[in-house]
């Protein structure tokens, strides 16, 4: 019995948290399995895998998507920031202290995703409202806190990005 | 090359519809083009009373945009699609050639006077949107063509519009939306344009309730008849999102609530509207 015929390997080459790597991806591979399988970045979740809970939220090039509707080959020449890129030096990001401090996570499955839709909007918005915190974290879903930590937390990120 | 490629080939813009559609096999295709690597495809640009969109101009490109905040309706879509990741990637020409049921750009773009340039290796052909849209996920696109722009005539002085959407969650698509789209002359609306979404298979012109309410003072009267007539227009579906009868009920309100905004609009009222969520 002969195996399957293998799919052509693609390489990629790819900036993730600062560091650049050089892969071989199958063309059907989704980012996000690439930056858990492949570089063992287990820290982006997938929740749905259907587009809606944003689990997988990274920033490719600054801007928050969600990594299961992207393939990796897409992320060819680009800057892909994890959950793992946010901590410096072993000291948290302002953004993950905040959701610490304000228990902004109760299971965290959803965290790292919630992280990065704040950390896009506050590089846009340093005094976000509540209106437009709500509309930055459409796209996440948590089903634990009942999202007003969450929001609590966003508030506590904007000031220390802002004292930062 | 998707002529060479052969008919299973797909192009890729977004990836925001294809990708989750590819991952249910409803779409098995056989190569895929990605076309987000093509300098110039993006970008807003207005002359002389026209707005031109390049195809792979991302939902929040459009939603950021000054000069298409000139054009609310077009705001109030572009803003309110799904969540920020998905209006980080989708794109316009995408979702045009995708002519989901439940897509939102043809519905508002079906209100104003919108042209799609479509490209193939024999050239370029400049096609109507109401001509372009031809059913649920079929457009006049020949299997070897793209869209390689969306033209929109910026509408007159006086005008006015507004688009809702009601959703269930941000990420969803809406369970039926309306678009309105009218010029007034005092206390009279002289044109309307009004379209409905996610009741049919593609956006439907609601032709009737344009009369009811062309040519009329805006009152109750006016106001209930144009509202029943775009029920009747609507052909919606039951399933998860809603009975028929419910999504005929949200049509009426939308439209209401829709008119009353693009009318303070084309006073020159400022109105934020966009998709409506719990």
């Amino acid at each position: 019995m002969s195996m399957p015929e293998a799919i052509a390997k693609v390489p990629v080459k790819v900036s993730v948290n600062g560091q650049l790597h050089t892969l071989d991806v199958e063309p059907r591979m989704l980012l996000v399995e690439m930056l858990r399988e492949q570089l063992d970045l287990t820290g982006t979740h997938v929740g749905c895998d259907t587009t809606y809970c944003g689990a997988c939220t990274v920033l490719l090039n600054g801007a928050a998507v969600k990594s299961c509707t992207m393939f990796a080959v897409q992320a060819d020449g680009a800057e892909i920031t994890t959950v793992e890129g946010l901590e410096k030096d072993g000291q948290l990001h302002p953004v993950q202290k905040a959701f610490g401090d304000a228990y902004g996570l109760q299971c965290g499955y959803c965290t790292p995703g919630l992280m990065l839709s704040t950390l896009q909007l506050l590089s846009k918005n340093q005094q976000p409202d509540e209106k437009d915190m709500r509309k930055a974290i459409a796209g996440n879903t948590c089903r634990c806190t009942g999202y007003q930590n969450i929001l609590k937390a966003m508030r506590f990120a904007a000031q220390n990005v802002k004292g930062a | 090359m998707l002529s060479q490629l052969g008919d299973d080939a797909k192009l890729l813009a977004g990836g925001q519809s294809l990708i989750p559609l590819m991952k249910l096999r409803f779409a098995n295709p056989t190569h895929l083009v990605d076309l987000n690597f093509i300098d110039g495809s993006s970008g807003i640009s207005e002359a002389d009373g026209i707005l031109r969109l390049g195809p792979l101009t991302r939902h929040a490109e459009i939603e950021n945009s000054a000069v298409v905040a000139r054009v609310p309706i077009l705001h109030d879509c572009a803003g309110g699609i799904a969540d920020v990741q998905v209006r980080n990637r989708g794109t316009i020409g995408g979702s045009l050639a995708e002519a989901d049921p439940s897509g939102d750009w043809a519905v508002v773009l079906s209100t104003l006077a919108t042209q799609v340039r479509c490209l193939g290796k024999d050239g370029e052909r400049i096609v109507d949107l109401k001509d372009f849209i031809q059913d649920a996920y079929t457009t006049a696109l020949a299997h070897d063509e793209l869209v390689s722009e969306v033209v929109v005539k910026i509408p007159p002085k006086g005008s006015g519009g507004a688009y809702l959407a009601f959703k269930r969650a941000a990420p969803v698509y809406p369970t039926a939306s309306a678009a309105v789209q009218l010029t007034m002359n005092g206390d009279v609306c002289k044109e309307v344009s009004i379209a409905l979404g996610c009741v049919g298979l593609t956006a439907i012109k609601a032709e009737e309730a344009e009369a009811a309410l062309r040519g009329q003072p805006i009152s109750e009267k006016t106001l209930s008849a144009t509202a029943e007539a775009a029920r009747a227009a609507a052909d919606p579906q039951s399933d998860m999102r809603g009975s028929a009868d419910y999504k005929r009920r949200l049509i009426g309100a939308l439209v209401r609530r829709a008119i009353d905004i693009a009318v303070r609009r084309a006073r020159g009222e400022q109105v934020e509207a966009s998709h409506v969520y719990a």
